[in-house]
Order: structure tokens, then C-alpha cells, then sequence
């Protein structure tokens, strides 16, 4: 029911009409749609390469595609996948949008650099959808040297100056992050009352501005290289080849914190609404963020333990890559044990954090395994790596970005989703995940290696579970897109607080006013105290 | 290969077991704590599921001890597995001295096996069961991965620089080689098969075929053909050190560092002279990149190798008569 009253208010989406009321906004609530549509265009044609992967590997003969189309295709899923989406999905969408809102401020500390940012991740991904269309690139995502320099003969320039771009936005978004975080906070938000989310965010943002540029001196090395013969990675031009994955890995593997880190932010909330407790071991949680984004940066070497790396660097690598395991161990069982004694709800962001809880567990051990020396030999660049981190990005990440998109749905669009559509996918998506993904570590510790057109005829039954397990993955994907975009139109009306969630961005209306927040909010309690937004209460537990 | 869905790889070399024994600990661990967390999730779920949309539970507060449990015990299951991997790993970086070497060159999109005894194979590996095996590799051209998974292990082949494997093959049979690192257009079919025979098998496949002598031989062969002995002499009479003895050896360079002649550093100084020079010597040797191949290299590295004492020869690697006519492989 809508009533003539809530059609008229105005809010920030209602305030202005027309493009350019949309291409100028400097409305970080705008931003983040922008950056919405954006980010979903790359998820599904990120999706389209990965089908086509999968339907070529469904036999064993190269027989849908040329070699020369596969390399590309899984370089370009690659590509779109972790660069235009993965990496900028949480942050720039839900962070963008609620960030500034849950410290209680009216926008991000630096509006114009947030659109700015916007425009950069488009122009990058014009460049890089440009080497898509022109021809294609055929590195690997991890652009390996002297391969990316001296061998490819494909659009390698053009894909890494989209990233390159790209990655400005990033590290402009991290900046824009920690100085909001940092100087915009709502009187008695200190930093101990900060939502997890906000938490998170602010540990991806280190992670953005210290890392990113060295991706970027690092494509550009890349890019001396291959058009001016410098000899840096090849070497016929005096250049040493794994000093390139040294560099690369400096920035890549702290950026798959970029990725999961807000992942957690998601869920630590999502958890915390639907069983209406505090998280468990609030400070934990919030430090595991930290801790996290640090040794992130110290392990980059578990990468290469087979490249020729000195045999006692491994070592160190390895010692210090279990240390990242304790700080995600502490945030998986937190999490479980906020469950206890709460008020369970399982509504369909609840659905997609258990399905986060358990896959990033899988996937969390399976880095345990990977992280072992003498296992690692074997398992690298096997299956059992691109299923390890498939259960990071996609059980984790992705899972959580589309738990928190239909958690704040409401708030964002002021609609409700279609519950049972929504239960219907989720359920989906866990299951298709799991068909797609798990036979591949079996696949990879029998020795299938990644990035194969064409593969011997005994990995074919795996393969084809992987493949099926995918098209229903893709089955789970579709749905969600065509029931949000239903219920911008005639999904309920969804009041301030459906969730009576704590969080500041629920105490204003929905869809929010332009400046968020008639008056400036004073907060006087602690995160997560649902003891204010039930109403009449039944004390259970 | 008779089974349908194999769950693991077959077990063929001396590590394989001891890699699976490290699996079987670690999806022990995995198992435990997926199905802890897993019931946890479900049982809670279950248990103090919302009846009212009124609800508000009790606080529950935070336990300090709970949370040192928690991290504490996994970590010391981590440094388990960290010990136990390196462990393995050092093992696998540390060839046995009476390892029988053979040489390894990648590219795109083949590999190249040269025997001690002048076999050469392609895309093909020939070793006895029962008998350390290491191999030195390079690559021509990009980085490539040597990986045979029923031996569970696996080296970059990397350009510019000698990589080593080794490994002890248990089990006769054939079994996968793969190049693990992409390698462009036709990097999946960059592979071949390891064969592992009875050593007598072995024996006569060894004499099958060996088209111009051994490895060294062949190597002093190049060593004429550029005239290399015109400086470097047997005596200290060139105007470059002897290479009598040098394979193994500690070498005074220039400028007072030391170097321990290895394959690498042969190489290095046959590629790029002027990287290190021995103490006491003009820096006058040109640089040969670009004229003889990494095969050539490695058939010298093998020859001056072979001006240097051995300790241990190992029985099979006796010269192979050259006079059996070249077999294609």
C-alpha cells in the first residue's frame, strides 16, 4: 500500500530527474546505484565467459572453442570478475551507500572524488571492454611475465590500462573511506560503537591505498616492456621473470582481502539483526579486521612456493600465511556463537549468511591445505586452488554482497523483495555453488592443472558434475536480477525499519532523504542494542 | 586407471605417500571443523529459532576465555601443519647426492629430456623404478611447470635460470606429465608421460639409442666447435682459468666473493661473462647468448662437469656405446 503521503516526500531519488541529474550527482546514495549498474553489467558478462568455460570443458577434446578463445575466455572472466566487480562490489555499492550512514553522516567526506572514482571505473572498464572487444587478451588475470611482455601477441596494453585506471578508483574510494571514517562521525559514535561493517570497510581501505599502487607501478613496468624493450621481467633482456610475481602478488593477494574483508562487514551485521544479539566478541571481531588487512600484506610469497623461490622464503611464507588463519578462524566462530541464545529470523539475508558462514569455512580450511608446504607443491595451479578461491570470492564474497543487497534493498529502494523468490535462490545458489565447486578440488588433487582447453579423458566425470553444478549457479543468478528489478515497481512498501535492525541507517526513512538525516543523529548506545527498536518485548533466551 | 572416479591420484614416487599422510591430517582437521560449525549453525538455527517478532534475547556476554580457547587451539594445530609441510618441502628441495641427474629444457609447447648417456627424448621420460632422479630445467622461452602428479610434485621451469626436481619413482607404470604454469596458446598440450621401468627395462632402453655419444661428449664437442679451449686450458697456462676440477668447486671471484660452481653459475658465465669474474683474471670472455642453445649449455655444463672428480658414480650412468644407430622418439 502506498499512500499518497509517502509518494510525495521527497527523498533521494525522487529529488532530481534526468541524466545529468545522475551522471553529476554527488550524492553517495546515487553513486552507489551508478556503481550498481555498473558493477552487474561486469558480473554477467563476467558470468557469460565463465559458461563458456564450462560448457568447452564439459568434454575432455577442445571441441566448442579454439585454444586460442579459451585462454581468452578465462582470462577475460578473470579480468571482469576480480577487477570490475569483485573488487569494487561491496564497497563501492553497499559501502558507498552506507558507510556514510551508519556513522551518521550526510555524505562522504569528499563527494566530487567519490563520483570521480565512479568515472574511473568506467573509463577503465571501457579499456578493458574495449581489449574484450578489439581481439581479446590471453595472459591469465595474473598477466605472467615474460609471457604478458614478450610473448602474447593480444590486447595485453589496452586490458592492463583499464586496470591501471581501475585502480585509481579503488584506491580514491579507500581514501574517501578512512578520511569519512576518521573525521564524519555522528557525536557519540565513537570507535568502539562502529558497526562492524564500518570496521571492515575501514581495513579494506588501508589495504586500497597502500596496495594498489604497487599494482600499478607493476602494470606499468609491464607496459615499459613490452613497447620499449626494457628489460625488467625477460631474461633475454636482463630482466628476471619472477620478480613480476613478486610485485603482482604484493598487491593481488592483499586484494583478496580487498574482496572478503567487506564480505565479513555484511555479515557481522546480517548476523547480528536476524538473531537480534550484539556480535559475539564485538572487539574480536573488529580487530580481526585489522589484523587481517596487516598480515595480509606478509604473505604473498605462498604463491610461489614452486618458482624458483629461495626453499627458506617458502618457509617464512607459509608460517606467516597461518597467521591469516586465526583471525578469520576467530570471526567463524564469533559469528556461530552470536547465534546462541538469539532470536533466529530466517529471512533471506540470514539464508545467505549461513550459506557465507559455511562455504568460507570450506573455503578458509582448504587454505590450510594450500598453505602447507609440502601440499602446496602438488595442489598449485591445480583445480584445488581455483576451487579454494572460488569458495572465497564466490561463497564468500558474492555470497554476502547478494546478502547484503537484499538486506538493505529495502532501504536502498524503499520496496521489499519477494521473500519466497528470494528463499527460492538463495537455496539456488548454495546448492549450485557447491556442485560447481567442489568436485574441483577432488579434480585438482588428482592432478588436473588449471587453465586447460583440453584435458585427459579421466577428469571428464568430474568436469561434468562442475559444469551441471554450474548451470544451476546460473539458474540462481537470473532469478535475483529479475525480482529486484520487479519490485522497484510493485514490491510491498517497506516502512523505515522492516528488519528493526540498530543500525543508524535504519532510523531515518526509506528510501532516505537526500541528506540522509533530518537532524544530525546523537548516538547514545552501543552497536547492536536492540533493546530501542523492538517495541513491546518478549525476553526470551 | 581402471576406476571409474578415482578420489585420489595414484601413489608412485617415495614423497607421494608422505604428501597424502599431510592430506589425510588436514582433511581431518577440515572435516572436524565443518561439521562443528556446520551443526553449530543448524542445531542454533534450529534451537532459538524466532517465534515472535517481539523477541528480544538476553544478553550474552562475551567470554574472554572462550575466545583464547578458540584462538589457541587452532593455532596450534596450524604450526602443525606448518612443520609438517615444511618438513616435506625441505625434503624436496634437498636432491640425495647419488641422485642420477637428467636435464630438462621447456618450451613453447614441448619438453625436451636429455639423458647423462645422450638419449634424448621428447615430450617422454624414461627413469627406473627404486633410483633418486634429478632433474635440471630450464626454458627457452616463457615460465613452464613441471609437474607429475602420481609423484606429487611440481618446479617452475623458469627462463634464464636452473630449476631442479627430484623425486624417487616406487612403482613401475606410466604416468602424467603436465605443464602446470600457463604457457599460451597450447599450454594444455604441453604434455607428456613419465615412464618408470624394472631397472634391467631400463638398462636396455638406455642402450636402445644414443645418436652421438654421451651428454659430455657432445658437450666437448661444442667446446671445440667455439674454440673455448683456446683459453680455457687444461693447464694454467690460458688466459682463463682451467676448468679441470672447477664442477663443485668454491671459486675466488674479483672484488673478493665466492661462488660455488654449480650448474647455475656455469651457465651464467657461459651466457653472461661479465656477471662474476675469477680473482686473478681479465674480464675478456664474450658473451655466447644468443649463439649456442640452453641444450648446448646444458651439454657443456655436463662436460665440465665431467672434468671434475664425481664422488660415487652411479653404475647406470657409465657412458652408453655410441655406436647404436639414432632410434626416433
Amino acid at each position: 500500500m502506498i499512500t499518497a503521503a509517502a509518494q510525495e516526500r521527497e527523498h533521494y531519488l525522487n529529488a532530481s530527474y534526468g541524466l545529468k541529474s545522475w551522471l553529476l550527482t554527488k550524492d553517495h546514495k546515487r553513486i552507489a546505484l551508478l556503481y550498481l549498474g555498473t558493477i552487474t553489467l561486469f558480473f554477467f558478462l563476467g558470468g557469460a565467459f565463465a559458461t563458456l568455460i564450462r560448457l568447452e570443458l564439459l568434454t575432455p577434446q577442445g571441441d566448442l572453442v579454439s585454444s586460442e578463445t579459451y585462454n581468452k575466455l578465462f582470462t577475460m572472466h578473470g579480468v571482469a570478475m576480480i577487477f570490475f566487480f569483485l573488487i569494487p562490489s561491496i564497497p563501492a555499492t553497499l559501502g558507498n551507500f552506507f558507510l556514510p550512514m551508519m556513522i551518521g553522516a550526510r555524505d562522504l567526506a569528499f563527494p566530487k572524488i567519490n563520483l570521480l572514482s565512479w568515472y574511473l571505473l568506467v573509463v577503465g572498464g571501457l579499456f578493458s571492454l574495449f581489449a574484450m572487444l578489439a581481439g581479446g587478451v590471453d595472459t591469465g588475470w595474473t598477466f605472467y611475465t615474460p609471457y604478458s611482455t614478450t610473448y602474447s601477441n593480444t590486447w595485453v596494453i589496452a586490458t592492463a590500462l583499464g586496470i591501471f585506471i581501475a585502480g585509481f578508483s579503488s584506491i580514491l574510494t579507500g581514501l574517501n573511506f578512512i578520511v569519512t571514517i576518521h573525521r564524519m562521525r555522528a557525536p557519540g559514535m565513537t570507535w568502539f560503537r562502529l558497526p562492524l561493517f564500518v570496521w571492515s570497510h575501514y581495513a579494506t581501505s588501508l589495504i586500497q591505498v597502500l596496495g594498489t599502487p604497487v599494482l600499478a607501478v607493476t602494470l606499468v613496468l609491464v607496459f615499459c616492456e613490452r613497447v620499449f624493450h626494457i628489460g625488467i621481467f625477460d631474461p633475454t633482456l636482463g630482466g628476471d621473470p619472477v620478480l613480476f610475481q613478486h610485485l603482482f602478488w604484493f598487491y593481488s593477494h592483499p586484494a583478496v582481502y580487498i574482496m572478503v574483508l567487506p564480505a565479513m562487514g555484511v555479515i557481522s551485521e546480517v548476523v547480528s539483526v536476524f538473531s537480534r544479539k550484539p556480535v559475539f566478541g564485538y572487539g574480536f571481531v573488529a580487530f580481526s579486521s585489522v589484523a587481517i588487512a596487516v598480515l595480509g600484506f606478509l604473505v604473498w610469497g605462498h604463491h610461489l612456493f614452486v618458482s624458483t623461490q629461495s626453499v627458506y622464503a617458502g618457509m617464512v611464507f607459509s608460517f606467516l600465511s597461518y597467521f591469516v588463519a586465526i583471525p578469520s578462524a576467530i570471526k567463524v566462530f564469533n559469528w556461530t556463537a552470536t547465534l546462541y541464545k538469539g532470536s533466529i529470523s530466517y529471512a533471506t539475508p540470514m539464508l545467505y549468511a549461513f550459506g557465507f558462514i559455511g562455504l568460507f569455512t570450506i573455503g578458509g580450511l582448504t587454505g590450510l591445505f594450500v598453505a602447507a608446504l609440502g601440499i602446496d607443491v602438488h595442489v598449485t595451479d591445480t583445480y584445488f586452488v581455483v576451487a579454494h578461491f572460488h569458495y572465497i570470492m564466490v561463497g564468500g564474497a558474492i555470497m554476502a554482497y547478494l546478502g547484503g543487497l537484499h538486506y538493505w534493498w529495502p532501504k536502498m529502494t524503499g520496496r521489499m523483495y519477494p521473500e519466497g523468490w528470494a528463499k527460492l535462490s538463495a537455496l539456488i545458489i548454495f546448492l549450485g555453488f557447491n556442485l560447481t565447486f567442489f568436485p574441483q578440488f577432488i579434480l585438482g588433487y588428482l592432478g588436473m592443472p588449471r587453465r586447460y582447453h583440453v584435458y585427459p579423458d579421466e577428469f571428464q566425470v568430474l568436469h561434468v558434475l562442475s559444469t551441471a553444478g554450474a548451470s544451476v549457479l546460473a539458474v540462481g543468478y537470473v532469478i535475483p536480477m529479475v525480482y529486484f528489478i520487479w519490485s522497484l515497481r510493485y514490491g510491498q512498501v517497506a516502512g523505515a525499519n522492516p528488519w528493526k535492525a540498530t543500525g543508524l541507517e535504519w532510523q531515518t526513512s526509506s528510501p532516505p532523504p537526500v541528506h540522509n538525516f533530518n537532524e544530525t543523529p546523537v548516538v547514545k548506545n552501543e552497536a547492536y542494542d536492540y533493546s530501542h527498536t523492538i517495541g513491546e518485548v518478549i525476553e526470551v533466551g | 586407471m581402471g576406476k571409474v572416479l578415482p578420489l585420489f591420484p595414484e601413489q608412485a614416487s617415495t614423497m607421494a605417500p608422505e604428501v597424502d599422510h599431510l592430506l589425510y591430517f588436514l582433511l581431518a582437521v577440515a572435516v572436524f571443523f565443518t561439521l562443528v560449525i556446520f551443526c553449530a549453525i543448524l542445531y542454533f538455527a534450529v534451537r532459538y529459532r524466532r517465534r515472535s517478532d517481539q523477541e528480544l534475547p538476553r544478553a550474552v556476554h562475551t567470554g574472554l576465555t572462550l575466545e583464547i580457547v578458540w584462538t589457541v587451539i587452532p593455532f596450534g594445530l596450524t604450526m602443525v601443519m606448518f612443520g609438517w609441510g615444511a618438513n616435506i618441502f625441505f625434503k624436496e628441495s634437498r636432491p640425495p647426492d647419488n641422485a642420477m641427474p637428467i636435464y630438462v629444457v621447456g618450451k613453447q609447447w614441448m619438453w625436451k629430456v636429455q639423458h647423462l648417456e645422450g638419449q634424448r627424448e621428447i615430450n617422454e621420460l624414461h627413469v627406473p623404478v627404486g633410483r633418486p632422479v634429478r632433474l635440471t630445467m630450464t626454458s627457452e622461452d616463457v615460465i613452464h611447470s613441471f609437474f607429475i602428479p602420481a609423484f606429487r610434485v611440481k618446479e617452475d621451469v623458469v627462463p634464464g635460470r636452473y630449476s631442479t626436481l627430484w623425486f624417487t619413482p616406487t612403482k613401475a607404470g606410466k604416468y602424467h606429465l603436465f605443464c602446470a604454469e600457463y604457457c599460451g596458446t597450447r599450454h594444455s598440450g604441453m604434455i607428456g608421460s613419465v615412464y618408470v621401468m624394472e631397472p634391467q627395462e631400463y638398462e636396455t632402453w638406455l642402450s636402445g639409442g644414443a645418436p652421438s655419444g654421451s651428454l659430455s661428449d657432445m658437450g666437448r664437442k661444442v667446446f671445440d666447435q667455439y674454440g673455448c679451449v683456446n683459453c680455457h686450458r687444461s693447464d694454467s697456462t690460458g688466459r682463463c682459468p682451467s676448468l679441470i676440477g672447477v664442477f663443485g668447486s668454491t671459486v675466488q671471484l674479483t672484488g673478493g666473493g665466492r661462488v660455488k660452481a654449480d650448474e647455475g653459475y656455469i651457465r651464467e658465465s657461459i651466457l653472461q661473462p661479465m656477471a662474476k669474474i675469477v680473482a686473478g683474471y681479465e674480464p675478456i670472455m664474450p658473451t655466447f647468448q644468443g649463439q649456442v642453445t640452453e641444450e648446448q649449455v646444458l651439454e657443456l655444463v655436463e662436460y665440465i662437469r665431467s672434468l671434475a672428480p664425481r664422488p660415487a658414480a652411479p653404475a647406470v650412468a657409465a657412458p652408453a656405446s655410441s655406436t647404436v644407430l639414432p632410434k626416433n622418439r
